[in-house]
């Protein structure tokens, strides 16, 4: 087991290394001379001697190659170099912006749980019933809607109408941005704080929640069919025994996986919904970042959700070991 | 879903000679088969005759258009529906409903375009990792985490600044970042086939591996090709919309429904008309995808039912 994580974290590192690498080299590629926008746009006539100065600041004249391999060298430090548009360092963004994130993926994740799960479990064991059907049916739309697109729908719904139709103060959510950023206990929001909150939210928690609550749908499907199911009712326990402590044990394992392989779907969501709520996050910076080719804040950010990503993955893989003592890692390949 | 099983009508075991058709009795062609399966499904027939409908609408939306995509009723802007209107009119005062129907046209080439491209990279790949395991299977799939380790929007937005913004651009994009999936099923299907007893069989005669590849193993592994297949068109037109609603995607006056969207965002208070037509465009076809390609998979494989 110890080998098998060591092993796969000596792995993370050429992946992280050839996927910023591809990065970096793609944004080398684009049309239009970096120098030149840093110092005030592409299309205005900008005087040589400040082109000078910017190339000589941030390095821009040196071959690619010396570029590629200082970019290395600061990285590997934790200094992920300074934004091109702002001169602000990319750590500091990166400390601002996380919170933020990190705070809008629990409430999602919380969301996910308490309600894709039950939805799935309950789908299952009605199955063919009006719920299942209905859920089968909005959970496919989930999937079928763009992220932003139920961000808008959700602020018409419980922002624009609410106020047309003057409905009372206390009842009114807020769509845009992070309001007055308190918070308890790091992600408890306090004070005015959840009118901000529970709309992006919901939004950033609907792909997820959807995916989730088919797997267990299809995962408990499998499960209700089991011999030891049969044997657990035979044994003249309680349905609801034989539900929650035999059925759902075994079929959250799936599950599970999936809330890890998702968390890539998770991400490229956080962006649009982030971007549709002005929320102050990763994911709107990042999105901002790309659009005005600000190289150092795009890569230093990617940088950090890539090894997130392929962290929360090797966690996965290890509770689903630990969730299931037949699986034992380390023997063969897992993948 | 992965292990594919040869298609059972091939492999009638017993008697050695060929049975004349009327003989087999009930015996029908798997085509037919998995076609009867598939109309039990009903959702799926609504995702099918949906897809139908909205073709026949691309086709002929010059006749069914009232307007051009670019002409502008003078002072009519952001026009709720009405007689003249349908589906009302943008911040420039042109008709939506003209635009979406021209949109169809822009959606479904987008998708399957890009789809076709994803296909054949996938494909290829996939069958070349597969077939020869080994260090060009290490090399192919380690290439296909290095990509998938990057979020996908920040990829194809990435590429997408580097590519511009023309339509044949976004369908490069999206169908330069959509193969991993496939590659990945492509590959499985390909590792567990190469190794039964036709293949080798197929060896032993001294067929050439381009051959084994392509006409003794593809056939057999098409199945799970043909679902992703489907479900990635619905997939490429969403990134379309996401890609449009990030300002990479196609570019104005293109009648992309992402593009209508992204234009109604601003609007949401005065004129929601001008989000909801476009985006209910989007979710429908993308929904009829879906439901074809989950009834798809039931109708080629009813051991999962």
């Amino acid at each position: 087991m110890t080998s098998y994580i060591a092993r796969r974290l000596l792995l993370i590192i050429p992946t992280v290394f050839l996927a910023l690498s591809f990065l970096f080299f793609l944004f080398f590629t684009l049309p239009g001379d970096p120098a030149r926008l840093i110092a005030g746009g592409a299309d205005r006539s900008i005087d040589e001697g400040v082109i000078q100065r910017v190339n000589d600041r941030y390095g821009l004249d040196d071959p690619l190659v010396v570029q590629f391999k200082d970019y290395w060298a600061r990285t590997i430090q934790w200094d992920l170099g300074e934004s091109f548009l702002t001169r602000r360092s990319v750590n500091d963004i990166l400390n601002e912006k996380a919170p933020a994130s990190i705070r809008l993926a629990i409430w999602a994740i919380i969301i996910e749980i308490i309600v894709g799960i039950p939805v799935g479990l309950l789908s299952a064991i009605r199955r063919y019933s009006i719920s299942d059907r209905v859920t089968t049916i909005l959970t496919a739309a989930a999937s079928a809607i763009p992220v932003f697109v139920l961000g808008f729908v959700l602020q018409w719904l419980f922002a624009v109408q609410p106020n047309k139709l003057g409905w009372p103060e206390w009842a009114a959510l807020r769509t845009q941005g992070i309001g007055p950023n308190s918070w308890a206990l790091f992600f408890v929001p306090t004070g005015e704080q959840w009118r901000y909150l529970i709309l992006p939210a919901i939004t950033l928690a609907s792909v997820s929640t959807a995916l989730a609550a088919r797997m267990m749908r299809g995962s408990m499907l499998e499960v209700l069919r089991a011999d030891y199911m049969r044997t657990a009712r035979a044994k003249g326990l309680t349905e609801r025994d034989v539900v929650l402590k035999h059925g759902l044990r075994n079929a959250l394992l799936p599950v599970v996986t999936l809330i890890g392989i998702d968390f890539g779907v998770v991400i490229g969501a956080a962006v649009l919904t982030e971007t549709t709520f002005s929320w102050p996050g990763i994911g709107s910076e990042i999105a901002d970042s790309v659009a005005q080719r600000d190289l150092p804040v795009v890569l230093g950010l990617t940088l950090v959700v890539v090894l997130a990503f392929a962290l929360i993955n090797l966690l996965v893989d290890i509770s689903y070991a630990w969730f299931d003592p037949r699986i034992r890692l380390g023997k063969g390949d897992s993948s | 879903m992965t292990l594919v099983e040869p298609g059972t009508p091939t492999t009638v075991t017993g008697v050695p000679e060929v049975a004349a058709p009327e003989e087999l009795g009930e015996a029908r062609p798997l085509r037919a088969d998995v076609w009867r399966r598939f109309k039990r499904n009903r959702l799926a027939m609504v995702g099918l005759v949906f897809l139908i409908l909205l073709g026949l609408v691309a086709v002929f939306a010059p006749l069914i258009a009232p307007y051009s995509i670019t002409e502008r009723a003078s002072g009519e802007f952001r026009q709720g529906p009405s007689a003249d209107h349908w589906f009302g009119t943008d911040g420039i005062g042109r008709d939506l409903f003209s635009r979406i129907v021209y949109g169809a046209r822009v959606s479904l080439r987008i998708g399957f375009a890009a789809t076709a491209i994803s296909v054949v990279i996938g494909l290829l790949l996939g069958a070349v990792a597969g077939f020869f395991s080994g260090k060009t299977d290490t090399v192919i799939s380690r290439v296909i985490d290095v990509f998938l380790s990057i979020p996908y929007i920040v990829l194809a937005v990435a590429i997408a600044s580097v590519f511009g913004r023309s339509e044949n651009a976004v369908i490069l994009v999206l169908g330069l970042t959509g193969w991993l999936y496939i590659a990945r099923i492509v590959r499985a299907s390909f590792l567990s086939l190469s190794r039964l007893e036709y293949v080798e069989a197929a060896t032993a005669l001294g067929f050439s591996r381009r051959r084994i590849m392509f006409r003794h193993i593809l056939p057999n592994a098409l199945q799970p090709i043909i679902v992703i297949g489907t479900i990635t068109v619905g997939a490429v037109i969403l990134s379309e919309a996401a890609l449009s609603f990030l300002n990479v995607g196609p570019q104005p006056p293109t009648p992309s429904w992402g593009l209508m969207v992204f234009d109604g965002k601003g609007a949401l208070t005065s004129a929601p008309h001008m989000l909801f037509f476009p985006a209910g465009a989007i979710v429908l076809t993308v929904l009829a995808f879906v439901f074809i390609g989950d009834g798809l998979r039931d109708a080629l494989d009813p051991k999962l039912k």
